[in-house]
């Protein structure tokens, strides 16, 4: 199955890609899709996680198409301190 | 309900008034509108900002805005509601985010409001990068109400 893996923030600059495309023969969690998609390193436990757009869990399962994001926690709006 | 994401800079209270304009309830219906506009200061946690960089996520953060919208409207007896947020480069001065909610009364009016902006604030796919004197930096959330 194939899983399209996107990067924001800070996080996307750290790692130097947008978006990468992994493949995968058995199904994986977030966790998994992380570490697979960055040679193995563990995630972050402050990184926020989503599938297709809602977020979820690191230990959420991922199926064959799905889009899984990885970013820092958000900072919208204005009145930061 | 409206949502609009502007990567051009935008004048709040036009946007307002452009909005109020296409309620297709009447304006004896509307006792009070509570509105939020924020804007990017100059200065941020004691260093001089130049501009700043508004990142978002297509898709995942207009969906999020979406979800929060329709909350309030089941949350509170309110009639309407309006969210403009900005990205791309951003200058000092610039409106950032423009929140508004109809409503017959003040209290649900005022209170939509507040959860709308807090819940943007504090869950919507939206990173900053400041460019400052010298160099840059990523904001890091942990925001003042």
């Amino acid at each position: 199955m194939t899983i399209v893996v996107k990067f924001f923030g800070s996080l996307r600059e750290e790692i130097g890609n947008h978006e990468v495309k992994i493949k995968a023969e058995q199904p994986l969690t977030v966790a998994q899709v992380w570490a697979q998609a960055c040679d193995e390193v563990p995630l972050p436990h402050h990184i926020w996680t989503a599938v297709n757009m809602n977020y979820v869990e690191q230990n959420t399962l991922v199926q064959d198409g799905d889009e899984v994001a990885f970013f820092p926690p958000v900072t919208g709006g204005s009145d930061e301190n | 309900m409206k949502i609009e994401i502007v990567s051009a800079a935008f004048n709040p209270w036009e946007q307002l008034q452009a909005y109020e304009q296409t309620l297709t309830i009447p304006r004896s219906k509307w006792g009070a509108v509570a509105n939020f506009v924020g804007t990017m200061r100059d200065y941020n946690v004691g260093d001089t900002v130049k501009s700043m960089w508004l990142e978002y996520y297509p898709g995942m953060t207009e969906k999020y805005l979406q979800t929060i919208s329709e909350h309030a409207l089941t949350q509170w007896d309110i009639l309407d509601t309006l969210i403009i947020h900005r990205v791309g480069p951003v200058q000092p001065g610039d409106t950032l985010v423009l929140v508004a909610a109809w409503a017959g009364h003040r209290a649900p009016a005022l209170e939509a409001c507040r959860f709308l902006i807090e819940e943007l604030k504090s869950r919507a796919p939206f990173w900053k990068k400041e460019t400052l004197e010298q160099g840059s930096r990523w904001v890091e959330n942990h925001t003042a109400i």
